[in-house]
């Protein structure tokens, strides 16, 4: 509530003094192929302390709008037009001595890669007094203090220490709390947050996102945060931008445009997320808008969204201006501005029924018999020695897991980054051979087999990788990834039926022929994510590993490959361990839910009641980490912080892994290691207090 | 459509030409491409572009400077300085050439072992490439070529000895590299052998800055090739070539061309290769290449 009132009066003040104007800004990239319009006029403005979210996909123009404002742009891009005003003052003529004493003083950025914004050779120390004496206020001996200071408020345990170190020694989230002290480092009235979440885990961006928050609140400093994720947007903004095609396309407080959006994007963008607190059962498909952005070299004259709008209407050829609505909701759209509502959510299209290829080679199973079976599976690397006489140390990726899988189900693995799923994935894919333990697959042990005996069964199990620019050879054309694995297994006897059978996996994943003699390069994520897909169904098999497929994808894309691997699964019977860090997604798509902590497994329950009734303290806090695209239910919700971070793999901590971060833990959790025990049918935990969190 | 008639102009720098574009990101990799091309042509074309000889020798024409009859003067032997520069050029040429590309498929699958094996065999090739890097390439290519006696052919095998370690431990690294990519992953989930994945995956994927080494070191063992001639190795007498004249002529401080022009030839080459190394190693960089 608290939130609601501080919007207001801002918003009140706004037409007095907003401490950022930006009007019909352009910014321009003079390319070989032609100038790429990426911000084509967008204005907004920011009031003093205000949240204020932007929000759209990859190359809408978001990130080039946030550099701009500091101009911090490279050659060949040039802000053409338009203004930028900051507490008054003209930004986009500034010399660089007045920018220079504008960044950082009264502007901060924080960036989305935590890895790379941090120099690798200074120390934290150096780096946090440096942003402070460059503007020349405080002496050497105060800043130093003030950065022990800051570093405790981002909530860095043991700051005298921290600043000690170099930045390699700290994850991502602490790293990202570095750039937050570094931001606040002189009090900026205005921090720029550009997806600072993205490459965190959902723990520690609940952990990174309530900090922006306070400190918005304590020291009054106006947040822009820039976000693909409109859970992220709405858990910290009270007012939203949303960007298409380098424009303003709506604009308006958080809580209007989640529950009414007025433009079919918004729609769209908020339709496209699977909804944690909001399953239907049956409903497995979700909605999505077909084709992509346009061109931002030839943008089209009419509306830039019409061509992939479900709600056209013949006006929209023409160009829509960006009109107010309601008081402080804007939006460039002829349907809405002609009175006319969206719908809440469009029926979701059934399945298309083509006829099938057979993919029932030999013995096959009946759906629910059991295809996959791991029992005690571990997986440790050694670390390299340190010294001659150092001893050799172990991470201990996987330490002992148990896990079923059953023909046509699909099983979703979840865990922070670092918990195992990945490594767990490539043992049962046996690109890693597991230290101990057995992995039966079809009946058959291949934890120890030899590449040549696993062969055959490859046709059986095949995998889709997370990265869809490093997942496929960027040498080879689209026929040659897909023609590989059809000639090695036999699966084609002839050039024909080779070339024949690659047109009909192309169709199979939604892809035009044409794309055969192409090169991944000329494909989007989403198309080359379909690639990957139809590699791992050119052979035909029952299992797919899917090892966070959609994590580096827009939500619509998202949206389009969950669509898909249904579709597929409901057509070829296919059975799926599905990787993902996103619990809305996993809950999607999952019947049943396997919740991985450092190496072991804590919780695995159907989908549904993990959800609703999590045993594990572990599996409440990521459920209740994740955001919620719905303000009101944002503030409902009570959030359970999860301190810290994981323990390292290394040592992991004796009895349970979880009892250092668990606030429930008791001397037992030290000494013994919790069993898995079946509380309810198909309810496992590994908790010694189930339920009493 | 009507905010394009409402914007304000600023004030910007303008904005470079399509064509001064190009030449800044390919001008110098092309000079360096021409350079090399004039080189193979005059190589190839040296008894069409000189009516003289190289190996002609006449006493009574000894010393001459620069004149119509001999354009670049003649040698203590009078012989034609450019007809011995044109010869001169296929011998270094086709020596840097020879050398560093079998350096560099020696090194290659050296490094390909190594990184495949891991483990026992690949620090023992990795511990041999750093023996022979320890020592300085010419000296080192010296006492080979001293011990193996003069000739082009013993020189080359001198030279190709100290040249390989240093393909060896790039290529090394670069397939380490590929070998953890997801789409070498995908293709052992396949079901593809080993070789296969070397050959059809990994290599086309590391040949990029194999090639670069490749082109700028083209220069480097031609001035190597020359250096170990004008020390009195490399080639047998009479045959030209550009480090050896250079030695001839360093004494002959009154007749500057004997020595400068060859000096010149081998900078100009040595240069050229180095644009086109610089060149396509900028291309290859997708970071560079977007600008």
């Amino acid at each position: 509530m608290q939130e609601t009132t501080q919007v207001n009066q801002p918003a009140a003040n706004s037409i007095a003094k907003p401490i950022l104007e930006v009007s019909d800004l352009r910014t321009q990239f003079f390319t070989d192929a032609g100038v790429v319009r990426a911000v084509d006029g967008v204005s907004f403005t920011v009031a003093a302390g205000e949240t204020l979210g932007i929000v759209g996909e990859s190359g809408s123009g978001k990130t080039v709008a946030a550099l701009s404002l500091i101009r911090l742009l490279e050659d060949p891009a040039r802000i053409v037009s338009g203004e930028i005003r900051f507490l008054g003052r003209d930004v986009v003529n500034m010399s660089q001595e007045e920018l220079r004493e504008i960044r950082g003083d009264g502007i901060a950025m924080v960036f989305q890669d935590p890895m790379t914004s941090l120099n690798p050779v200074l120390k934290i120390a150096r780096q946090l007094a440096e942003a402070m004496l460059v503007h020349g206020r405080l002496d050497e001996q105060q800043a130093l203090e003030r950065s022990i200071t800051l570093l405790g408020r981002m909530g860095i345990t043991a700051p005298e220490r921290a600043i000690e170190s170099y930045p390699h020694q700290f994850s991502g989230g602490m790293r990202q709390r570095v750039m937050l002290a570094m931001g606040f480092a002189n009090e900026p009235s205005l921090l720029i947050a550009d997806e600072p979440t993205t490459a965190l885990d959902v723990t520690i961006q609940a952990q990174i996102l309530d900090l922006i928050a306070e400190l918005n609140r304590d020291f009054n400093t106006a947040i822009v945060l820039i976000s693909h994720d409109l859970g992220v947007i709405a858990s910290v903004c009270a007012r939203v931008v949303v960007m298409y095609a380098g424009e303003v396309v709506e604009e308006g407080p958080t809580e209007a445009i989640l529950s009414n959006p007025r433009h079919p994007y918004t729609w769209a963008l908020i339709n496209a997320v699977p909804r944690i607190d909001r399953h239907v059962p049956g409903q497995r498909r979700l909605v999505t808008i077909e084709g992509t952005p346009p061109d931002p070299i030839a943008h089209p004259p009419g509306c830039r969204f019409a061509a992939r709008c479900p709600f056209r209407i013949d006006k929209c050829t023409e160009h829509p201006e960006l009109l107010e609505l309601a008081p402080g909701a804007k939006a460039r759209c002829w349907v809405t501005q002609s009175g006319n509502p969206l719908p809440s959510t469009r029926a979701p299209v059934p399945a298309q029924a083509k006829a099938g290829m057979d993919h029932g080679a030999g013995t096959k199973l009946e759906r629910g018999e059991r295809m996959l079976q791991l029992r005690g599976v571990v997986k440790h690397f050694p670390l390299p020695k340190r010294g001659f006489f150092g001893k050799r140390e172990m991470v201990h990726a996987v330490d002992g897991v148990d896990l079923d899988v059953a023909q046509g189900e699909t099983v979703g693995l979840v865990g922070e980054s670092g918990c195992g799923k990945s490594t767990l994935a490539r043992v049962v894919a046996r690109i890693h051979q597991p230290t101990a333990g057995e992995v039966v697959f079809h009946g058959q042990d291949i934890a120890n087999a030899a590449q040549s005996r696993i062969r055959p069964l490859r046709r059986r199990m095949q995998m889709v990788f997370q990265d869809p620019y490093a997942s496929l050879n960027p040498r080879m054309t689209v026929a040659d990834i897909l023609g590989e694995p059809l000639r090695l297994h036999k699966i084609t006897s002839s050039e024909v039926e080779t070339q024949k059978h690659i047109g009909e996996l192309l169709d199979v994943v939604g892809l035009s022929p044409k794309a055969a003699v192409r090169y991944p390069h000329e494909f989007s994520g989403g198309q080359r994510q379909r690639i990957s897909i139809a590699r791992a169904l050119s052979v035909r098999p029952d299992f797919i590993i899917a090892d966070e497929p959609i994590s580096a994808l827009d939500v619509n894309i998202q949206a389009q490959i969950i669509n898909l691997l249904i579709d597929l699964q409901e057509r070829f019977g296919l059975t799926y361990l599905f990787i993902a860090h996103d619990l809305a997604v996993v809950r999607h798509i999952s019947d049943r839910v396997v919740v991985l902590y450092l190496g072991r497994v804590a919780e695995v329950a159907p989908a549904d009641k993990l959800f609703a009734e999590p045993l594990h303290p572990y599996t409440r806090y990521l459920i209740s980490a994740v955001p919620i695209p719905d303000a009101a239910m944002e503030k409902m919700r009570k959030r359970l912080p999860l301190q810290g971070e994981p323990p390292s793999a290394l040592d992991p901590p004796s009895g349970c892994r979880f009892r250092t971060r668990c606030p429930i833990a008791k001397s037992i959790c030290a000494e013994v290691v919790p069993p898995m025990i079946e509380h309810r049918p198909g309810h496992f935990s590994a908790c010694h207090f189930p339920g009493q969190f | 459509m009507s905010a394009a008639t409402t914007v304000t102009p600023v004030a910007f720098e303008a904005v470079p030409s399509k064509r001064r574009r190009w030449l800044r990101r390919y001008g110098l990799a092309s000079a360096g491409a021409v350079i090399i091309l004039s080189w193979i042509m005059v190589a190839v074309l040296a008894p069409v572009l000189t009516w003289h000889a190289p190996d002609l020798v006449d006493v009574t024409q000894r010393l001459r400077p620069p004149s119509p009859s001999h354009w670049l003067g003649t040698d203590a032997l009078g012989r034609d300085v450019f007809a011995r520069l044109l010869y001169g050029s296929r011998i270094s040429l086709s020596t840097g050439i020879i050398v560093v590309v079998l350096a560099a498929a020696f090194g290659t699958l050296v490094g390909g072992v190594a990184a495949y094996a891991r483990g026992k065999i690949e620090e023992l090739i990795m511990r041999i490439t750093d023996l022979v890097l320890c020592f300085p390439p010419i000296i080192l290519a010296l006492a080979i070529a001293a011990a193996l006696g003069i000739g082009a052919v013993n020189t080359i095998i001198a030279m190709l000895v100290v040249w390989w370690p240093k393909f060896a431990r790039l290529a090394r690294s670069l397939i380490i590299v590929q070998r953890s990519q997801e789409y070498v992953e995908a293709a052992v989930v396949v079901g593809l052998s080993p070789g296969r994945i070397l050959i059809r995956h990994i290599l086309p994927n590391s040949i990029g800055p194999l090639i670069v080494l490749v082109t700028l070191d083209v220069g480097n063992a031609i001035i190597t090739f020359a250096g170990l001639s004008f020390l009195g190795l490399g080639v047998v007498p009479p045959t030209p070539e550009w480090g050896s004249m250079v030695s001839e002529g360093r004494e002959l401080i009154e007749q500057w061309w004997v020595a400068a022009f060859p000096g010149l030839a081998i900078l100009t080459i040595v240069v050229g290769f180095n644009f086109l190394g610089d060149g396509i190693r900028d291309w290859l960089d997708p970071k560079s290449r977007r600008r």
